[in-house]
């Protein structure tokens, strides 16, 4: 549509899309909504969840080991520099672990399912849309709602707290790795301090929380961008960029109001 | 089966306007029209996959536009349909394609819907092909698969949006006795979309030919190529001049060429 030129045409645009914007999160709730008649398939159809988090989760287990390893070890060394200058490095173990667990776990994790999984999911959505696959599926009497987008949509949403643990504890051993073997630490010191220092309904529980709703909305936006994409090769890589950039900016967004809500102690 | 009336419109263009046609129930019928008269429309209407601006399609007494989500669905548990675009599973195999309609609706062992997948595939000479995936397969191979995908739950109406489209002249005779078979032996309701004028002929018992928006001419196969009509004798023979519009409705040629 032809919004015209100069200050006029901006403005016009800018609320267009402001529109647009506020339009499609209104879709993305009432797809939500659509979703929900489909919660039996946890019961009724497990194993198309099972392969889901197969597809989805395992495959990303990869990438979140090594991810996790490399910001364990650099938590270490980074930790232990600015310890040391307090003589405080004993504390390296609560240091890290509470990094993890409270903040680096849940987001690393969430922003790199995003990336890798994702956007496969909407790919896919979108790539069978555009085939007639989710069509052909109707005219057998086959709700692709059930079949196709809520058992990804589940998967995506157990995975990222669990993939979320196994980055939080996978960092805490090669912290402890480099705390030994490197910066020469004692190890009964590193784990003792964690242990005390770490409160499992504050700290652990605040990470599981986090993991939990970045799982949701993550997996909500790739469904939605995927089912929602227009069924052209052009408009499922939109859909794909989109579901990477919104999930990792909901994140973030998402991850400050809950973390200003904890601290609070709310 | 019946089409009452129907009207719909595609962003304000009229693809029918007050649309009559009665299927007879274990007849093939085909529906025969220039590309983009709406046949594979006319098909997602009677689907229920699109609801009309006005009239209706009831199909064994129900009125489609008007069914739940649920009625609707028990509904295409009983109609079959072969998709212009085969529109095939591409992360299942042959096999499984043809037995998701069986895995997805019914509770049968596996034993059974095995031997259920092999049948329907061997019927479409496609049986040694099981294990391939969609990507490996020719157009004509996917349309056959479609094919033993939309009959596979033995439905009552089966619905085919063009059948022969690349298809070598051996698979399209077997397909066609095929159509005439499954609808005599099972009693099946079949319609046929094609732009195929002499297969058309061949296996139909009724024929519909549609154009702007409604019926042109319709008859028996004998009737329709005994027409005198001016329409029917340009689609029959294939003759670029004559009543039906080769063009998609555009602005003057030579205008648009001057670019103005
Ligand atoms: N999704 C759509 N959006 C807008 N217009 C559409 C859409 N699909 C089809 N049309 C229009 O509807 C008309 C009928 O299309 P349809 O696919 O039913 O034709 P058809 O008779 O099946 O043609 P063919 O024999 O080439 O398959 C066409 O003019 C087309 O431009
Ligand atoms: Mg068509």
């Amino acid at each position: 549509m032809d919004q015209g030129r100069g200050i006029v045409g901006h403005v016009r645009r800018l609320g267009r899309q402001t529109l647009d914007g506020v339009a499609r999160l209104g879709r993305a709730m009432l797809f939500l909504l659509r979703l929900t008649p489909g919660l039996p398939v946890l019961f009724t159809r497990f194993s198309l969840v099972i392969q889901q988090i197969y597809v989805s989760g395992v495959l990303t287990l990869i990438i979140v080991l090594v991810s996790g390893a490399f910001v364990g070890m650099i938590l270490a060394l980074q930790g232990y520099n600015t310890l040391v200058r307090y003589d405080a490095q004993s504390s390296l173990g609560l240091l890290v672990a509470l990094s993890l667990v409270r903040e680096l776990g849940p987001v690393l994790t969430a922003l790199l399912f995003a990336g890798r999984a994702g956007s496969a999911m909407t790919a896919e959505i979108g790539l069978m849309k555009a085939t007639e696959q989710l069509a052909g599926m109707e005219m057998m009497a086959v709700d692709p709602l059930k079949r196709v987008v809520m058992p990804r949509f589940l998967a995506g949403w157990v995975s990222v707290p669990l993939l979320a643990a196994i980055f939080s504890a996978v960092g805490i051993l090669a912290a402890y790795v480099v705390a030994v073997s490197d910066l020469g630490l004692d190890g009964g010191v590193f784990w003792s301090q964690m242990q005390s220092g770490v409160s499992v309904t504050n700290d652990i529980m605040g990470g599981v929380v986090k993991s939990v709703v970045f799982g949701l909305v993550i997996s909500w936006i790739a469904v939605f961008e995927g089912y929602d994409a227009r069924p052209t090769s052009e408009g499922v890589s939109l859909a794909t960029t989109r579901t990477v950039v919104s999930s990792s900016l909901a994140v973030l967004g998402l991850d400050f109001i809950m973390t200003a809500f904890m601290l609070r102690g709310l | 089966m019946s089409v009452r009336g129907l009207s719909f419109y595609r962003d304000r263009r009229m693809i029918f306007q007050g649309l009559d046609l009665a299927i007879e129930r274990g007849k093939v019928t085909a529906i025969m029209g220039g590309s983009g008269v709406g046949k594979t429309t006319l098909l997602n209407l009677i689907g229920g996959r699109l609801a009309p601006a006005a009239g209706g399609v009831a199909v064994d007494g129900q009125r489609v536009a008007a069914l739940s989500r649920q009625e609707l669905f028990a509904l295409r548990r009983r109609m079959g349909m072969l998709f212009q675009s085969s529109a095939l599973l591409t992360d299942l195999s042959v096999f499984e394609n043809v037995a998701f309609p069986l895995r997805e609706h019914t509770r049968l062992p596996e034993p059974l819907i095995r031997d259920l997948v092999l049948m329907k595939l061997e019927l479409v000479g496609l049986r040694g092909a099981r294990d391939l995936y969609p990507a490996e397969l020719s157009g004509g191979m996917a349309r056959r698969v479609g094919l033993a995908r939309a009959i596979s739950l033995d439905p009552m109406m089966v619905m085919y949006d063009e059948p022969f489209a690349g298809l070598d002249p051996i698979s399209m005779g077997v397909i066609t006795k095929l159509i005439r078979e499954l609808n005599d032996a099972l009693g099946m309701t079949s319609i046929v979309v094609t732009h195929d004028v002499a297969e058309a002929c061949h296996i139909a018992d009724y024929i519909y030919l549609l154009g702007e928006g409604r019926v042109v001419a319709e008859g028996t196969s004998a009737a329709m190529q005994a027409s005198a009509a001016p329409e029917v004798r340009q689609f029959m023979g294939g003759l670029p001049d004559g009543p039906v519009a080769f063009h998609y409705p555009a602005g003057d040629y030579l205008a648009d060429l001057l670019g103005s």
